[in-house]
């Protein structure tokens, strides 16, 4: 590991002012040359593999004081950007009002993991391709920009099949940022120039011809919470990996459904393991709103979510799995007793 | 596991021998002259180590270490608690498991600066006086290794899967216990300890 100066923030205006302090040499924000710490299982990890090397850490954990509460209301829920996935996770009224955000965090990682990441750090978490972390690859996009891709024509398997460009086809590789996604949240971000807020769909980048750049985070942003508007209580993520715990998704679906008199209300479906963003499938909740639940309308919004998607050498495998996924997630959520 | 289990029948002792034989490879990166420390409040100078206090398993502990080190390479590097193991150094194996202020975490990717002011529990830090802690007994009980490479992380693991209330059943310890790899692949008699243990551990 390359050495850092490390600071600890105990306020957030210090945190901000810290990481903005080296600005210019902050973009994209993924290179930034200051990186705020919080859990530390990607930064640190990816420190040690040399694919992120920071001259400044900002500890921002002293943060927690006031950016880790679990505050659910009757018209919503709002998440401190520093509570710990494994504290979420176990939060009885999240179980009960939003399964899909309680299982998405459960399922992701090892116990020790989600007692050490944040909600923030963990929408924030970098690809798993195999070839960005190895920096003994010369070609990665992402991180030598203009590189090329090591992994278009190597072992892909675990790459995604929607919202890939030519230029990388790296997974995001959360769970969470689905369940996000899927029930509309909304990002609240500390700057310099106080707090802004965002709809969670537009904080991640697709790659397109900028792989490098993953957030529309700016320098000295940092995630202060979430909010999610009104209660998911029929809801749902499924989750298909190579080994029954501790894996990264081959295939998942966060579903959200609003079942009223047996007709479909409202219905939200994301998609995880699959793309190289969190993904909303928009056109598949279409065919679901003031439809009657059947096995023939969960094949059609299976097909639906996966019908722009393109397979590569070893990964096809994924557009067959995740419609099974997607189909057997809209099950389990239209027979989930609530 | 306990203080007298260090040295074999014939007093050799592994630890000792191995420290000696490998002495020079193991001059901390910290040896480099400083000739001040900075503080943490506000940035240090990235070439100079810096002062830490830990506080592992019930004392307080000042070090002189490169703003690098993790909580795992101090307990080893350092402070000599050879207890906690580096398996893969990448947070995937759990074999450096250790509790800071009574959750599991990995040792590996935690900075030793960032665990200032926190209690961390080793291995080293479970049994009493002459007593195993339940939970290591189990594993004796249960044979619950081969190697015993990735045992003290599942020890300590265990402990916090069953603290936490996750060892209500098989299902739920396998689960939970996910984080911790045993290349020997011990799992089924790892259960079983874990069963055993939970009961006297929840009673106090």
């Amino acid at each position: 590991m390359r050495s850092f100066s490390y600071q600890r923030a105990t306020d957030p205006d210090m945190a901000v002012q810290a990481l903005s302090a080296a600005a210019t040499a902050n973009n994209p924000l993924t290179k930034a040359t200051a990186q705020p710490l919080a859990g530390g299982t990607t930064l640190i990890d990816l420190m040690k593999l040399d694919v992120m090397r920071p001259a400044a850490i900002v500890d921002i954990n002293p943060l927690a004081r006031s950016w880790s509460a679990i505050e659910p209301g009757s018209d919503g829920l709002r998440l401190g950007a520093l509570a710990k996935m494994s504290d979420v996770a176990a939060h009885a009224e999240i179980q009960r009002n939003y399964p899909v955000i309680a299982n998405s965090l459960k399922l992701a990682a090892s116990a020790q993991l989600r007692n050490m990441a944040t909600l923030g750090g963990n929408v924030m978490q970098r690809t798993r391709c195999s070839y960005f972390r190895d920096v003994s690859y010369e070609n990665c996009n992402k991180r030598n920009p203009g590189s090329g891709c090591a992994a278009m024509d190597g072992v892909n398997r675990m790459h995604a099949v929607l919202g890939t460009s030519d230029q990388c086809i790296a997974t995001y590789p959360g769970d969470f940022a689905q369940a996000l996604i899927a029930l509309d949240a909304v990002v609240e971000i500390t700057g310099r120039s106080g707090t802004r807020s965002l709809p969670f769909a537009d904080l991640h980048k697709a790659p397109g011809t900028t792989p490098e750049i993953e957030t529309t985070l700016r320098p000295g942003e940092l995630i202060s919470a979430f909010s999610i508007p009104g209660r998911w209580p029929r809801s749902v993520y499924l989750k298909a990996r190579d080994r029954q715990s501790y894996e990264f998704a081959l295939s998942s679906a966060a579903v959200a459904l609003d079942v009223q008199d047996g007709t479909i209300r409202d219905a939200r479906v994301a998609l995880g393991g699959v793309a190289t963003v969190p993904w909303r499938a928009r056109e598949a909740e279409a065919l679901l709103k003031g439809q009657k639940f059947d096995d023939g309308l969960a094949q059609r919004v299976a097909d639906a979510a996966f019908a722009d998607a393109k397979g590569r050498r070893h990964n096809s495998f994924k557009i067959a799995l995740g419609k099974r996924v997607v189909a057997r997630a809209l099950q389990q959520a239209v027979t989930m007793e609530i | 596991m306990s203080e007298k289990s260090g040295s074999g029948p014939t007093g050799f002792d592994r630890r000792a021998f191995m420290a000696g034989a490998a002495g020079s490879a193991l001059v901390p990166m910290t040896a480099r002259a400083a000739a001040q420390d900075a503080s943490v409040s506000a940035a240090q100078d990235p070439a100079l180590p810096v002062d830490v206090t830990l506080r592992v398993n019930g004392k307080d502990k000042r070090l002189h270490i490169d703003a690098r080190t993790t909580v795992l390479d101090a307990l080893r590097e350092h402070l000599k608690l050879t207890g906690s193991k580096k398996g893969c150094d990448h947070g995937q194996c759990g074999a450096c498991t250790v509790l800071i202020d009574d959750r599991r975490v990995v040792s590996c990717l935690t900075l030793a600066l960032a665990a200032e002011g926190q209690e961390i529990t080793t291995i080293e830090g479970l049994a009493t006086d002459d007593h195993l802690h339940p939970m290591q007994q189990a594993f004796v009980d249960n044979d619950a290794f081969q190697c015993g490479y990735c045992t003290p992380g599942q020890i300590m693991s265990a402990v916090a899967c069953v603290k936490e209330g996750h060892a209500g059943s098989e299902a739920d310890i396998r689960e939970y216990m996910s984080g911790n790899i045993c290349r020997c692949a011990a799992y089924p008699n790892i259960v079983a300890a874990v069963k055993q243990a939970a009961p006297e551990i929840m009673k106090g």
